[in-house]
């Protein structure tokens, strides 16, 4: 079973198997919009709040999604998968994660 | 006995999520060694040149970071005087000292939680169970190795906010030396600190973030590049979250790669580096200059290298 996810955060959706999370499903086709970090549940990076659409999760580290964010519809896109098409909104901004510091040429 | 008082990071208490994937992660594609369990339910592991019971412990918990740190010391003497000492220089909170075996296979055990949050535990003896090799007409590496099968677990890399009087226990009470330290370009101000308490370029680290008793990493020790590589061939044959290289680091000149484990606690293998003798002097980077002091090859650090942690 394939799904629609969506992220409104940059307006891109993607294709997500119910069998693949939600942050797994967008790396595989280079879709940006949710941060990527430890892509375990632990680091937090990758939270989103669900719009629409319902999601079966994993065990998420408690420090990052609380019972009362948990009940709110936040989850950990790495520990998310899709039951039906999803419409999230993530929770960090795509820059704050993803930008380089350098010290080159 | 020339190398006193701290000698050596002893284990480092770790939380996972799920245990037994932990397990598979640290056993199989880490290559570390099971060598117990206790009632709670707690798996004690260590590296294969390592002759103490263990050095890293898994917790299953609701959430994925360290518990705490121990450090073996020279003797029950030097437990006693380093505890005292700790009591006195008012940097600690939260002392305790745990009865011989209330650690699994460890001898006394004094606790204590430092200024950037961190619990961190001193002990002089732990049972010793060998490398699998025999002490007398060794081989130079036992049969069976599974995995990346680092030596040792080296160090870890925390993150604290209260950096300054962190470093002021170790340096001052503790003993240990600074080896690299990073400080702002403009106003000198400390963001990083590498301290070390025997040969090696670190045997802990501390970046200041505005957090309590964070991990950034646990790191082991491999013995060579070819290592490393190999390490990075593993985490593809394993579908292991990758962070970071294979590539080198300016600070301490290791070569590195750094992924996750299955709860997102980061792990690091390493190859490498300078003999930090006690009198070398303490090499200071810039933050204007970081991506260079950490990634020396890519010159550039993506922040969520800073960012995740756990």
């Amino acid at each position: 079973m394939v799904h629609t996810i969506s992220i409104t955060n940059t307006g891109e959706s993607f294709s997500c198997a119910a069998t693949q999370n939600l942050l797994a499903g967008m790396e595989a086709v280079a879709r940006r919009g949710i941060p990527v970090g430890c892509r375990g549940g632990g680091c937090g990076v990758c939270k989103v709040h669900i719009e629409s659409g319902q999601v079966r999760t994993l065990k998420m580290s408690r420090a990052r999604v609380s019972i009362e964010e948990e009940q709110q519809g936040f989850v950990l896109a790495c520990r998310s998968y899709p039951m039906s098409n999803v419409v999230v909104t993530a929770v960090q901004g795509l820059c704050e994660p993803n930008t380089t510091m350098r010290s080159r040429p | 006995m020339t190398l006193t008082g701290v000698l050596r990071p002893g284990h480092v208490q770790l939380r996972v999520l799920e245990l037994e994937a932990a397990v598979k992660h640290y056993t199989q594609v880490l290559g570390l060694c099971e060598t117990d369990r206790d009632l709670q339910g707690r798996v004690y592991l260590k590296a294969w040149d390592e002759h103490d019971h263990h050095s890293v412990v898994l917790r299953e918990a609701d959430e994925a970071g360290m518990d705490s740190m121990a450090w073996k010391v020279d003797s029950p003497a030097t437990l006693r005087r380093l505890a005292s000492e700790i009591n006195e220089s008012g940097l600690a909170t939260e002392m305790k000292w745990l009865p011989a075996f209330e650690h699994m296979k460890t001898g006394e055990l004094f606790r204590f939680t430092i200024p950037t949050g961190h619990v961190m535990e001193l002990f002089a003896e732990k049972e010793q169970v060998g490398n699998g090799m025999p002490l007398i007409n060794p081989e130079v590496y036992p049969d069976n190795l599974k995995g990346m099968s680092p030596s040792r677990f080296d160090h870890c890399l925390l993150y604290g906010d209260d950096l300054d009087r962190t470093l002021e226990l170790f340096k001052d009470v503790l003993g240990f030396s600074v080896s690299e330290q990073i400080v702002t370009a403009a106003e000198k101000m400390l963001i990083g600190v590498f301290l070390t308490c025997s040969n090696k370029p670190h045997d802990i680290a501390f970046i200041r973030q505005p957090v309590k008793g964070k991990l950034h990493h646990v790191s082991f020790g491999l013995d060579n590049w070819g290592d490393v590589l190999k390490a990075a061939d593993l985490l593809t044959r394993h579908r292991v979250s990758l962070d970071i290289g294979p590539t080198r680091h300016g600070i301490t000149r290791g070569e590195t790669l750094y992924f996750f484990d299955p709860s997102g606690n980061r792990n690091e293998v390493f190859s490498g580096g300078y003999i930090a003798y006690p009198d070398r002097p303490t090499l200071t980077w810039t933050d204007d200059e970081l991506g260079r002091a950490i990634f020396y090859h890519d010159r550039a650090i993506e922040a969520k290298f800073l960012n995740v942690f756990t």
